[in-house]
């Protein structure tokens, strides 16, 4: 039987209190919080306690039975009914009251969360004669609410804000004093109190976003369940706040170049993986790098961060050489080239550097060797010597991949410098068999030659405690420490920094005159030269770690050498560089379930995705919706339709586009006076929790899940102006008049905060919106700096402008055709539209989105809830019609017709809804 | 919903004579009132009262270990699968897929309390799956169908179809 724990984990005082009060002999091992033991649990979880039987316990509460019963202890109704309290009522509120309390600084909301459980607690002892909770001795009961409790009743932060509690207190001491209980508090949290479980407490989901989520059950409605949850004053602050309305704020929106840090101001320096140049990129890259740290650096100068995004083409490297070969130009032409090709594909998807630059430069040349220089003098240098192939033909050393032979394990013929395909073996180039070189064929001599490499292991010290501290205070992604620390664990090697190639940064030693510098070495100082290029005060952003806080984006192939390797190089330099604070890594993206392959033409690459018709803001949508955060996801073309027709067309836009058209149809295009009644107000204080929800998502770079924020407000809204009908209240007495008009400002001032809550996402369908609502310019500022909340920003008599529809509909002909064009591969099992003949889908070329009808928009034109309800009605009484000739067995030929007239109705009631008529057959193709 | 689930389990567990419970707080939380001593609070607090008043004690287990098995995922099923949110769903089909890949009950090789409670909690979500989603967590549905059919489990419930050839093909998720 073996027992695992964690440093710093609340729940393991439990189980060794448990374990030393009942003496049951067991080993205890201590693991970090992310080690995962239980194997079919999704998230890490600590402690576990490993059974004979090789079943894992993974819930302490269980364990701690479990402990007593093996000691002879069997359970009582009245310790299971303690458990049970504890585990479904107690704990949650211990776990958000520590939330709340350590890491958010409210003690006072942390003390009323406890309020109740406590009272409870206070009572039942108080009726008690023993001493302890179930006997007169200590059982499993003590144990666990002891230990619960622990973090808080130690802490006088708490005693002043959860009262006097006369017999918790009391009982709480005599279970303290057992020593059993003081080992195991010594255990956990080493002596360092409540502050040792910061840690755990962060890598939680903060409970009170599970508090909110609706219960999956099956007849409850989202509206009900969000109702129940909200308390009245919650309601009450966020209709005040609301109706305050926006302040007057000047202060400008507008960027000055060149941005600089400030002081007292919150300084973020952002950077995303720096693409390499002969490469277009996919989807895959864009999301993983570019477009995610593009939201992000669009949140943070909405919410008035001095914010600096920089980004360039890796342009140094064999590659490019070998690329420049093939094209027959110099690789200066092939990176001019391609430079601009990048350039031209992130300015399509709207990618708001501000600078996007390059590393062919020579403030390049000047920061690398300067760094090169200061690493030399410090001794972090070494020097020894490589055995290569270099080809007397081509007159260089190969690469690589630039190489072929004879595997020397299985004999495989074409076997790469790097690994063979057939065996999988890594084989280093110089033990290949009969080696080729791959341009000229000719055979490579074996030569040797004096490389520098970066002494690692000297300065692995100094960066673990550097590693310690920025993923303790910054946001580092569970994928990010992880590959790191697996990196150290396998300990640190020196790594080669130079290479016998012409296209690089010069080395400027002269025993190595005719070297270059490796592009690992070279191409993150690019984050420094490409700032340089954009202002010649760059060091203010690189040598300023007091104040200015850093975010590296990348994918999660990237990591090693944002995490480890590079500050090694800026570490060992020791000239006061910034480093990392933030690192944010994606894990990959993949195509229709393959892989995205140039070379087998599978896949969106980013100059094509604008010859889809579809448009940027779309995309970025799509991608940004499936971000993969935590997990890898995969790009999917029926996905995207789905979600274009079902989010954006009659989620959002249909919600925006309806509260636009209540104010120029039924209001002469001024909004109308606004009384709040309860209802307004439980709305205006959901849409505020959401807001709330979008804003620490995002602070914590949580980009996809913030995006949900959105699309809940927008679908609280829909069924806010569904439940109260304005369009109908419209034609009725004065009082209804005047709740139309309520409803109709409320809902178009949800419209308007909805456009600043997209800025990061949809940055063209936020402009949009403000355009057609003339909103002011700063309102999205407004809103979201210093948390100010929602605000009512169109105030009754504003004027609005035209209402249009903001999103077209993905027709499936269309998505079938690009599908088919982009090699995407998919059973067509799955693909009920199989059957289309082929010449229809041939013909399908992807419409330009101006040339759409806008007809088929779900706007309120469409979309006609009168005719909806008519046709409902209809509808459910042809069924009743066919369901009594089925049962009279009438004949084939009636009921075939009775059923044709019922397919129609539903078409029409499908549209009059503003669905899509043939829901079966996007449903079939939902992956 | 909780109170029928606990009628549903006297009428599983042959008890003659039909408890009168209430429910307390916004939870809902079910409440035994009992002749002989205080009310017992909780679902699972109740269910495991029951299965002793109806000398089942089996259902909770036949060793230590295996009671403290039945007592993790009764508590799972109060913890984490009551008033879930829907990601968390997908979760939690995904850790008990995981899970049951290799064994038939949820405490091994015998029907217990969690089995019957789990299945009670689960209901909702497996009615709601679609086949494709079905087959997905197919280790889920196995045992979901099996606990079905298990003699005198479902009663208030409706009964799930699960088809028993696959539809789709597999490796496609």
């Amino acid at each position: 039987m073996k027992l695992f724990v964690s440093e710093g984990n609340p729940h393991c005082v439990k189980v060794l209190a448990g374990l030393e009060v009942t003496g049951v002999k067991c080993d205890v091992q201590l693991v970090s919080h992310e080690e995962r033991v239980v194997p079919f649990l999704n998230r890490p979880v600590l402690p576990v306690l490993l059974l004979p039987s090789g079943q894992h316990l993974f819930s302490p509460n269980a364990i701690c039975q479990y402990l007593f019963e093996v000691v002879g202890k069997e359970a009582s109704d009245d310790g299971n009914q303690l458990l049970e309290w504890e585990a479904t009522e107690l704990q949650p509120a211990v776990l958000q009251a520590l939330h709340m309390l350590m890491l958010q600084g409210k003690s006072g909301e942390a003390g009323t969360v406890l309020k109740g459980p406590l009272g409870w607690l206070e009572q039942y002892l108080s009726k008690r004669t023993t001493p302890f909770l179930t006997e007169e001795t200590v059982a499993v009961a003590d144990i666990v609410l002891w230990a619960a409790l622990y973090p808080i009743l130690s802490n006088s932060t708490f005693e002043a804000v959860v009262g006097e509690l006369p017999s918790v207190r009391g009982w709480f001491k005599r279970v303290s004093q057992v020593p059993a209980c003081e080992a195991a508090v010594q255990r956990v949290l080493q002596g360092k109190g409540l502050d040792a479980l910061k840690n755990f407490l962060q890598k939680q989901p903060a409970p009170h976003i599970q508090r909110r989520d609706s219960p999956s059950s099956a007849n409850a409605t989202e509206m009900e369940d969000s109702e129940l949850m909200m308390t009245e004053e919650e309601v009450e602050v966020a209709a005040q706040a609301w109706s305050k309305g926006l302040p007057d704020c000047s202060d400008s929106t507008q960027k000055k170049h060149p941005i600089l840090p400030q002081e007292g101001k919150r300084n973020v320096l952002v950077t995303s993986a720096l693409p390499y140049v002969n490469n277009v990129p996919h989807l895959g890259n864009i999301i993983g790098c570019v477009l995610s740290a593009d939201v992000f650096a669009r949140y943070g100068r909405l919410r008035g961060w001095n914010l600096l995004y920089v980004c360039g083409t890796d342009e140094y490297g064999t590659a490019t050489e070998n690329k420049a070969r093939e094209e027959g130009l110099t690789p200066q032409e092939i990176c001019d080239k391609y430079h601009a090709v990048h350039s031209s594909i992130y300015k399509w998807f709207q990618i708001d550097f501000d600078y996007f630059g390059r590393t062919t430069t020579e403030q390049q040349t000047e920061i690398a060797q300067d760094i090169f220089w200061r690493l030399h003098e410090r001794g972090y240098l070494l020097e020894d010597v490589v055995e290569q192939l270099r080809c007397e033909n081509c007159q260089r050393f190969l690469a690589d991949r630039f190489v072929e032979g004879v595997c020397p394990h299985c004999k495989y013929p074409e076997a790469r410098g790097d690994q063979c395909d057939k065996c999988g073996r890594l084989i280093n180039a110089v033990e290949l068999k009969e080696p080729q070189c791959k341009v000229c064929q000719q055979t490579p001599e074996i030569r040797s030659s004096k490389h520098l490499f970066l002494d690692l292991p000297k300065l692995e010290g100094e960066l673990e405690q550097w590693l310690e501290k920025s993923m303790g205070s910054g946001d580092w992604t569970v994928n990010a420490k992880h590959i790191t620390r697996s990196w150290l664990r396998d300990g640190l090697k020196p790594r080669c920094i130079t290479r016998d190639l012409q296209w690089g940064t010069p080395v400027p030693h002269p025993d190595f005159s005719d070297k270059v510098f490796y592009v690992w070495f070279d191409a993150p100082i690019g984050y420094l030269s490409i700032t340089a290029n954009y202002t010649s005060e760059w060091e203010k952003w690189w040598k300023n770690p007091q104040q200015v806080e850093l975010y590296n984006f990348m994918a999660k192939d990237n990591v090693p050498f944002h995490s480890v390797v590079f500050p090694c190089s800026l570490l060992g330099a020791q000239d006061n560089y910034t480093l990392v604070n933030n690192l944010v890594a994606t894990e990959y993206l993949n195509y229709e379930d393959t892989k995205f392959s140039k070379s087998r033409g599978v896949g969106v690459f980013g100059d094509m995705a604008k010859d889809t018709g579809i448009p940027s803001d779309v995309w970025r949508f799509y991608l940004l919706y499936l971000r993969p955060e935590g997990q890898d996801s995969a790009f999917s073309w029926a996905d995207m339709a789905l979600k274009n027709n079902s989010e954006l067309l009659n989620n959002l836009g249909n919600f925006i586009n309806r509260a636009g058209m209540f104010v120029s149809k039924f209001f002469e295009g001024h909004v109308p006076e606004m009384v709040l009644q309860d209802e307004d107000k439980r709305l205006i204080a959901q849409v505020c929790w959401e807001l709330k929800q979008y804003i620490q998502l995002l602070d914590k770079v949580r980009i996809r899940d913030a995006l949900k924020c959105i699309l809940n407000i927008s679908r609280h809204g829909n069924q806010y102006i569904q439940v109260n009908e304005p369009w109908k209240k419209i034609k009725g007495g004065d009082d209804d008049r005047k709740r139309a008009g309520t409803v109709t400002g409320v809902s178009v001032n949800v419209a308007c905060l909805l456009s600043a809550m997209l800025e990061p996402y949809m940055p063209t369908v936020s402009q949009t919106i403000r355009d057609q609502l003339q909103a002011p310019a700063h309102c999205a500022r407004a809103m979201l700096y210093a948390d100010r909340g929602f605000l009512c920003s169109l105030s009754a008599g504003h004027r609005i402008g035209t209402v249009s529809p903001l999103f077209q509909k993905l027709e499936s002909e269309q998505i079938e055709a690009l599908r088919k064009r982009f090699g995407g591969q998919q059973p067509d099992e799955e693909t009920p539209t199989g059957k289309v003949p082929s010449s229809t889908v041939n013909s399908a070329q992807p419409k330009p989105p101006a040339a759409a009808a806008p007809a088929v928009n779900a706007s309120v034109s469409a979309a006609d809830p009168e005719k909806a309800k008519q046709l409902a009605a209809a509808v459910a009484k042809q069924g009743d019609k066919v369901r009594a000739l089925k049962a009279q067995k009438a004949e084939k030929s009636v009921v075939t017709a009775e059923v044709t007239k019922l397919l129609e109705l539903k078409k029409e009631l499908a549209l009059a809804e503003g669905k899509n008529p043939e829901p079966s057959l996007q449903k079939g193709k939902k992956k | 919903m909780a109170l029928k689930e606990l009628s549903s389990l006297e009428k599983c567990l042959g008890l003659k004579k039909p408890n009168k419970y209430s429910t307390q707080g916004e939870r809902k939380v079910p409440v035994l009132q009992n002749n002989n001593g205080p009310a017992l609070v909780g679902l699972v607090t109740i269910a495991s009262h029951l299965v002793h008043e109806a000398k089942r004690t089996e259902l909770l287990g036949n060793s230590a270990e295996q009671r403290a098995v039945v007592q993790q995922w009764l508590e799972y099923r109060i913890t984490r699968l009551d008033n879930c949110s829907k990601e968390e769903v997908k979760v939690i089909l995904k850790e008990l897929n995981q899970y049951l890949e290799d064994k038939v009950y949820l405490a091994g090789n015998s029907f217990t309390l969690a089995d019957t409670l789990m299945y009670y909690g689960i209901h909702h979500i497996i009615m709601n799956l679609a086949v494709q989603e079905k087959e997905k967590f197919l280790n889920v549905t196995r045992w979901f169908d099996h606990i079905q059919h298990y003699p005198g489990v479902r009663h208030h419930l409706a009964p799930v179809v699960v088809l028993r050839n696959r539809v789709y093909p597999s490796g496609q998720h």
